[in-house]
């Protein structure tokens, strides 16, 4: 089945586009977004999600069209983020207990399950022994699993990271990486999308490439029919990542283009 | 011993004296519920990095306060219809406008505060009432205000308290709570609606040119010495009620405008708080 589908999708800001594709996701799929800047891999992962604007096309979840999909729990979105604190000093806790929102609706008291899913998740990135510390303590890498953490506590069966190894040392590159491997080997069903500039430590998980450039997909199969030439084209990368006006018509072309 | 015992029958005549007056009693539960209702919504708004916005509708507050003025009819009500108004104002222009946001919302308050001091020139009585509703006054707030007030704080803490998850969530990660499915937009028009009546809970003791003040500095204060957002979120109420109220004593005998008077006090207690932190941390590290 279809866990993401989709159709001649536009998306963009302000009615003008900036990427477009046709992307169908099989539920239990691990799929690497790829390109270099400005490609539109972020704005096309937010399409799905509905975050930003679609000038065109259909984007179906779980067989459902967007605005009608309303059980948002099935989602969890690590979106890119340097940091993932605020002014105000912020438990990891706190931030992971968010995640649990969609499930169980506004204003509902927390409950048991909902404490042992926020504690399971906070293990399951191994911050177990700093649930309750602030945040902004935490290195960069801690900060990005403790997202991830978050968008675990929902009970999510599809993925959708952002960049998450962008800015994120070698040690936590391969924490996250454990992370997502034991999630995808104890369920099948589990389905990841994740935007990448560079595959590192997660090469050996994902099954799919779809790469992108200008602001369309150039190749979309299997990684190891991927050509080279597409598989790096990150490396001018910017650690503030997703430039809004990619694709505009004078833009000068980067990267590798065939 | 008897030295305390003494402290503490001054204090209590002190009290006593206080209480003996009924604009002094209602002054005290003005002050107490303000102290309560802003922090409540100031650490979202402080979250969100929208920590002024506060100040803009107390801008525009002023202009319902002066047409209360024209009209000679209790200000309290017609403040709240436009403050109301201008937050849900404020909070559109900020979702739709993007670059021209800025000084759509700036004309918005400037246009509130401007328009505010022509209108109460033209009141019966002047524009000198004016000034006790831009920074309170503490012998203004009537039981009919007192009721008003009371209402409105209620709905702001439990508000704040029972849908405290998902106002986190929005202001803390907004696209993370659009792709949760959370209604990011009502709740964004709620926390409006709740800075509005917050400013309107605040016209008669803290002033609505003030009220941004015990919104922001007291949450400011605590994140200074809290490890959490709960336990920022109390301190932030108790140093809010504390400064509120020892503000409204103090401008009795000092005969000082109660805002100005509870807004220092904030301060007061962010430098303290400020001082102690850092020398703290200082400590730790040896």
């Amino acid at each position: 089945m279809n866990v993401i589908a989709v159709h001649d999708g536009q998306f963009g800001y302000r009615g003008h586009v900036a990427v477009r594709a046709d992307l169908q996701v099989d539920a239990g799929e691990f799929v690497a977004l790829l390109g270099p800047n400005g490609s539109g891999k972020t704005t096309l992962m937010k399409g799905v999600l509905g975050l930003v604007e679609r000038v065109s096309g259909t984007v179906e979840l779980f067989g459902r069209p967007l605005r009608e999909f309303h059980d948002r729990s099935l989602i969890g979105y690590v979106p890119q983020r340097q940091t993932a604190a605020g002014p105000i000093p912020v438990t990891v806790r706190e931030l992971v207990r968010s995640g649990r929102l969609a499930r169980k609706g506004l204003v509902k008291r927390r409950t048991r399950l909902d404490d042992a899913a926020v504690a399971d998740a906070i293990d399951a990135v191994g911050l177990g022994d700093k649930a309750g510390a602030p945040v902004s303590t935490l290195s960069g890498g801690q900060q990005r699993r403790a997202l991830m953490a978050r968008a675990l506590a929902g009970g999510a069966t599809v993925l959708l990271l952002d960049e998450p190894l962008a800015g994120v040392d070698q040690a936590n590159q391969e924490a996250l990486a454990d992370v997502l491997g034991v999630l995808v080997r104890r369920d099948a069903a589990v389905t990841v999308v994740v935007v990448l500039h560079e595959l590192g430590p997660l090469e050996p998980l994902v099954t799919r490439a779809v790469c992108l450039d200008a602001g369309a997909v150039r190749f979309d199969g299997p990684l190891e029919t991927a050509p080279t030439a597409l598989l790096h084209l990150g490396h001018d990368h910017d650690p503030h990542g997703g430039d809004p006006h990619v694709g505009r018509p004078n833009r000068p072309r980067i990267g590798l283009m065939p | 011993m008897s030295a305390s015992v003494t402290t503490i029958n001054v204090a209590i005549t002190a009290t006593e004296n206080l209480l003996h007056y009924g604009f002094m009693r209602r002054a005290l539960i003005a002050a107490l519920l303000v102290g309560l209702a802003a922090p409540s919504v100031g650490i979202f708004l402080v979250q969100r990095r929208l920590a002024l916005i506060g100040d803009g509708l107390g801008h525009i507050a002023v202009t319902g306060v002066a047409l209360g003025l024209v009209l000679n009819r209790a200000p309290v009500p017609i403040a709240l219809i436009t403050a109301v108004t201008g937050a849900i104002g404020v909070e559109l222009i900020r979702a739709h406008g993007e670059q021209s946001a800025e000084i759509a919302l700036a004309i918005l308050f400037y246009g509130g505060i401007g328009g505010g001091v022509v209108l109460a020139s033209q009141a019966p009585s002047g524009s000198r009432n004016l000034t006790q509703y831009l920074f309170g006054s503490i012998a203004t707030t009537s039981s009919g205000d007192l009721a008003t007030f009371a209402v409105l704080a209620v709905v702001v803490v439990c508000t704040a308290v029972v849908l405290g998850g998902a106002l986190f969530s929005v202001s803390n990660d907004d696209e993370f709570a659009r792709a949760s499915g959370l209604p990011v937009m009502r709740l964004n028009l709620l926390l409006a609606a709740l800075s509005a009546f917050t400013v309107v809970v605040s016209m008669r003791i803290v002033g609505v040119l003030l009220v941004s003040a015990l919104m922001v500095v007291p949450v400011a204060a605590a994140q200074l010495v809290a490890r959490s957002f709960r336990a920022t979120f109390v301190i932030g109420l108790a140093i809010g009620v504390a400064v509120s109220l020892s503000g409204v004593v103090v401008s009795f005998y000092a005969d000082t405008p109660p805002g100005g008077t509870i807004v220092l006090f904030a301060i007061g207690v962010f430098a303290v708080l400020l001082v102690a932190s850092n020398v703290a941390r200082l400590a730790r590290r040896r």
